[in-house]
């Protein structure tokens, strides 16, 4: 007899599907896997794709850098573990061709240099470049546009390097791991690391600097890491993704929240869905139970019999949705595969175990509270209809339903605070929902003698089951808000994260600008119509002690206050505060305070080295030392790419120490000869061309936002068959509705009227509330997560009661339509 | 008047059924007791809402009495919790019931395989085919609940009632929801079926017309159980009744 249980419930389970049953059950949950893990296919690749991008910015996945030789172990232990390594050497030096003269940073570059992303080349400066996998052939040099125009060189000309000469073989448009500190950036100059000792410019104490770049699977990276960290020389440092190239890895953590933000949307709206098919499933089997109850099976085998089928189906279903989810994917990256240079990587089957087990958790969580429900049906129902189970148990089991969908929630934002957010909305939602239906029934309650006969009809019917006008407000609701959620809100709060760099950014810096030089240079920035060129003067000096304790970066754990603590600041003088900053703590010196020494520090750096307001920091400066209490702490909007410091002071504090000027301007991309013209008037000052970098990062954040619209696409199916799933859990009983009030005499139209009323009274009322928890959600999110200041405009009020009524209205037009034409005496038969 | 006889397959003592509603106390039964021997057919009859199924319930194991037992094939169904109910009624009982009660997503020939898979049959479906074809719907076994007419449901549920060659046939108004002439048809094949597989029979109705095929007639009424005069088998309905 136990043998037979298994069969049975195959069996069953066939009969059921034929009989139409459970695909829609099935559906739900196919379409529910189907969406999550499509989104998680796409997301892994998406954000493979980001990673891979961002190793880009290093040329490789790990960098060692060093002031010395890399010494062989190095190398071996990297290769020992199956990743590919390069090389390269950065010095300064001075370059050459006939009387001109100019500091350059050579970067000598080994065989297999860039592991990650690739080199750019063109013919002259600021023209079209081509890419180019390796660097420049030994006996050959590229230079930058900067260096080709200080020189005047291009290619063909030759340029002297220490003791060789070597022609130009191309102008160098891009290269993946330009150093981050755009202050230290010379003009480049690139050769072959062969030719390096030829050049007789590296000798023992030179200033240069050895990279070893090392690129490979995942885990090799990862494990060489292991091996080398803490095992450093003094000098000796790792550079991750993750650790340099902070503009970058604020927008991979946004891209990956975004992309999170969506696989959760689409996990929540699957067990809406599915919550609202279970419910219908256990609603069509309490005779079954009761009949099978009567025939003699046991409370264990009920469940049995129905957990087995469910089990099935969620099997089924979750097959077919990782297949389906797997194809989507697929077409979207085929959709995406313009924007993306390269081929997406293959996702990792993490997604479909991921997509497969919400799924079936879902389907569990929601299914089993109605499954139980159907082992407590008594025999007796088969006399007495009236019978069912207590509906309070199960109410409590939908409570850990949606508990199990919170933790589901978690799982996939992977964002404790994000996943708060949305899920505090979503139950918000519902609970408002669930008031507002409950006031609507008994507001509706004194109208029903006022209107025509089919609104009645209409408004009956949501009062009649304030339960079922409840799940079904709240879902339309729910569904709804996530819908506005994904187009209104999402394109203002993408249009706002991608306006951050509006198209006037300050595409040039002018650094190295000298004291005699910045009149010049205001006044040629000027006649090239660049309004008030501002030209801030900047000292260097680096941080020696705070209150008094000197500070080493030992004293620190993270990696970019290593860092700072290591580097040399740029200090700056400034009667006013720039125009993007903010004054957080403290207050900025009056104008009179001119010679008073005091600081203004970022208030994200005084946070990672520790600074507070009133702490007194110590800086070295060309052999002397300034010492002075920080008066107060601003924020800097570093991508507004201003010219902005970390440290600033009142003007003439610094004075008397070496200063030089510097300036960024925003110089239209069509007339690059102005460039060439300013880098010939004022030889010595360097010209830093931000609108390379600027477009990469660019291009990056809008293929994030472009692979965020096509992810939430996919919510958005999901939210339309909870609409779907909401309409159909009414059929059976409207089908018995109409087919009596058809034989009553009622005729087509009228029962439609009736329909549309009742669809257009929920969707109004779903559409009103959740354009009011959109709003609230948009707005949290926006501050919270995307640090954005949201206002929703008056369309999401309008396009939400609009697609509200209109779209329930149709969507139970379309649903129900089937339910008036069919024949009533079938209906009443089946009833 | 004594004779030896077998041990009843059905007997009941002092049956009491109370239940509470908002409305107040309902006494439905007070001390109904009776008692069927194997073969017997049983009509137990009473006014509408005289508590005929709420009898039948308790007599099957679908419900619990308030007070008193009942023996099934010697078995104190007291005695058992829900689920031994369950299996007793599976390997004992057949029903067919006024609404008669097919899973409506399963066709004719599905519904009658089902109490012969619940007792785990090996191959249901030749013995419910031949069930079907003894009810005369041999042609309908592919056809669903609803493509089907009331008396046509009745006899699927006829045939499912007996696939199983139940001891024990409870039925309960069986003809209540059909038409007459449909009705005479359903409750010839019952009586039939019965004889033909000897199953003991305790059939529920207000219709004292159909009553008056069985072997023995009980009336409801007042809670308790009392005999009406013996009449000889197959004799219609008392005149004046
Ligand atoms: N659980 C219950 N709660 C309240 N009242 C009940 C319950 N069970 C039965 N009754 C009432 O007890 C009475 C007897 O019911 P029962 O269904 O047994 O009558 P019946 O003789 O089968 O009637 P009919 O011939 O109409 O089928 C009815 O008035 C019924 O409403
Ligand atoms: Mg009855």
């Amino acid at each position: 007899m136990a043998a037979a249980g298994p069969t049975l419930a195959w069996r069953w389970l066939r009969r059921e599907w034929r009989g139409g049953e459970l695909p829609l059950l099935a559906l739900a949950v196919t379409l529910a896997v189907a969406s999550v893990s499509a989104v998680g296919f796409f997301a892994d690749r998406v954000h493979r794709a980001m990673s891979l991008r961002a190793t880009e910015l290093l040329a490789a996945d790990v960098v060692l850098v060093s002031p010395a030789a890399i010494p062989e172990a190095r190398r071996s232990a990297a290769r020992e573990r199956g990743l590919a390594v390069a090389e390269t050497l950065t010095f300064p030096s001075m370059v050459s061709t006939g009387d001109r003269l100019q500091l350059a940073e050579v970067k000598a570059v080994g065989p297999g240099y860039p592991l990650r992303g690739e080199l750019r080349v063109a013919p002259a400066p600021f023209a079209p470049d081509t890419p180019r996998a390796a660097g420049p052939e030994p006996g050959t040099v590229w230079v930058d546009a900067r260096l080709a125009t200080a020189l005047g060189v291009g290619p063909g000309d030759r340029l002297q390097i220490g003791a060789v000469e070597r022609p130009v073989a191309a102008v160098l448009s891009y290269e993946p791991d330009r150093p981050g500190d755009l202050f230290t950036l010379g003009p480049r100059l690139m050769m072959h690391l062969d030719d390096v000792p030829a050049t007789a410019l590296v000798q023992p104490g030179s200033r240069v600097t050895h990279r070893l770049l090392v690129a490979g699977s995942e885990t090799g990276v990862a494990d060489f890491r292991e091996a080398l960290e803490g095992r450093l020389t003094r000098g000796e440092s790792l550079q991750g993704v993750r650790d340099t190239r902070p503009e970058l890895r604020v927008a991979l953590d946004r891209a990956e929240r975004f992309l999170g933000l969506a696989a959760l949307v689409s996990a929540l709206l699957a067990g809406v869905a599915v919550a609202l098919a279970a419910r219908r499933y256990a609603e069509r089997h309490l005779d079954t139970a009761a009949i099978l109850r009567c025939l003699g099976a046991t409370q264990a085998r009920v469940t049995g019999l129905f957990a087995t089928q469910l089990l099935l189906v969620g099997a089924i279903a979750a097959t077919a949705g990782v297949a389906i989810g797997y194809l989507a994917q697929a077409g979207l990256a085929a959709l995406l595969a313009e924007a993306y240079p390269g081929p997406l990587p293959l996702p990792s089957p993490y997604p479909a175990l991921a997509g497969a087990a919400t799924g079936l958790v879902t389907l569990a969580g929601f299914a089993l509270p109605p499954l139980l429900r159907l082992r407590e049906v008594p025999p007796l129902r088969v006399l007495r209809r009236d019978l069912a189970p207590l509906p309070a148990r199960a109410r409590a089991v939908y409570g850990s339903a949606l508990l199990a969908l919170g933790a589901l929630v978690l799982w996939q934002a992977a964002d404790a605070r994000l996943a708060a957010y949305v899920l505090a909305a979503a139950g918000a939602t519902v609970v408002v929902l669930v008031a507002a239906a409950y006031a609507l029934v008994s507001a509706l309650r004194p109208l029903r003698g006022r209107v025509g006969v089919s609104w009645r009809f209409g408004l009956a019917r949501i009062a009649r089951r304030p339960g079922q006008s409840v799940v079904q407000v709240a879902a339309f609701g729910l569904g709804l808000m996530v819908l506005l959620l994904l187009t209104l809100v999402r394109g203002e709060l993408i249009e706002g994260w991608r306006d951050r760099l509006p198209p006037d950014t300050p595409n040039y810096f002018l650094i190295n600008v000298q004291p005699d030089e910045v009149a010049g240079v205001r006044a040629f920035l000027s006649g090239h119509g660049v309004a008030e060129p501002a030209l801030y003067p900047m000292v260097r000096g680096r941080l020696a002690a705070i209150d008094g304790r000197p500070v080493s970066a030992e004293d620190y754990e993270g990696a970019r206050a290593k860092r700072l603590v290591e580097r040399e600041f740029n200090l700056s003088g400034a009667s006013r505060p720039q125009g993007d900053n903010r004054i957080v703590a403290g207050s900025w010196w009056e104008a009179g305070e001119t010679a008073l020494p005091q600081f203004s520090v970022e208030e994200g750096l005084a946070g990672t080295l520790g600074v507070t307001l009133g702490s007194r920091l110590r800086f070295q400066v060309a052999g002397q030392e300034v010492e002075a209490p920080v008066t107060s702490l601003r924020t800097v909007q570093w991508d507004s790419f201003r010219v902005n410091f970390f440290v600033v002071t009142p003007p003439g504090v610094l004075d008397g120490f070496p200063t030089t000027y510097v300036t960024s301007f925003h110089l239209p991309p069509e007339r690059p000869e102005v460039l060439s013209e300013l880098v010939r008037a004022f030889p010595s000052v360097t010209v830093l061309d931000v609108e390379a970098i600027l477009s990469r990062v660019r291009h990056i954040l809008e293929q994030a936002a472009l692979a965020v619209q096509y992810v939430f696409l996919f919510a958005l199916l999901a939210g339309v068959t909870v609409l779907a799933a909401a309409v159909q859990s009414t059929l059976d009983e409207r089908r018995f509705e109409s087919a009596v009030l058809r034989t009553l005499g009622a005729d087509r139209r009228r029962l439609l009227a009736g329909l549309l009323a009742e669809f257009a009274t929920l969707g109004a009322l779903a559409g009103l509330l959740a354009s009011v928890a959109a709003a609230v959600t948009g707005v949290a999110l926006a501050r919270a997560v995307f640090d954005l200041d949201y206002v929703p405009g008056p369309g999401l009020w309008l396009s939400g009661v609009g697609a509200g009524l209109f779209g329930v209205a149709l969507a139970g037009y379309l649903g129900t339509r089937r339910v008036l034409s069919h024949p009533p005496m079938e209906s009443l038969r089946a009833g | 008047m004594e004779r030896p006889s077998p041990p009843p397959i059905l007997r009941a003592e002092e049956l009491g059924k109370r239940v509470t509603s908002p409305e107040g106390t309902l006494e439905i039964l007070a001390g109904a007791g009776l008692s069927v021997a194997a073969g017997e057919s049983l009509a137990v009859i009473g006014e509408s809402g005289s508590g005929k199924s709420t009898l039948l319930s308790l007599l099957a194991g679908l419900d619990l009495p308030t007070s008193g037992r009942v023996w099934l094939d010697g078995t104190d169904l007291t005695t058992l919790d829900e689920d031994g109910r369950a299996r007793l009624r599976g390997r004992l009982v057949g029903f067919v019931f006024q609404s008669f009660q097919l899973v409506p997503s399963l066709t004719a020939l599905e519904n009658v395989m089902l109490p012969l898979e619940l007792a785990g049959r090996d191959d249901p479906r030749p013995a419910a085919l031949e069930s079907l074809a003894r009810v005369g719907l041999a042609a309908r076994v592919r056809h669903y609940p609803s493509q089907l007419s009331g008396g046509e449901q009745q006899r699927v549920a006829l045939a499912r009632a007996f696939s199983t060659r139940p001891r024990l046939l409870f039925a309960d108004e069986p003809t209540g929801n059909l038409d007459r002439r449909t009705g005479e048809r359903v409750s010839e094949l019952l009586f039939r079926l019965n004889e033909e597989h000897a199953t003991t029979l305790v059939l529920v109705t207000h219709d004292p017309g159909l009553a008056g095929h069985c072997g023995r007639t009980l009336r409801l009424e007042g809670g308790r159980l009392h005999a009406e005069p013996d009449r000889p088998p197959g004799a219609g309905p008392r005149p004046g009744a």
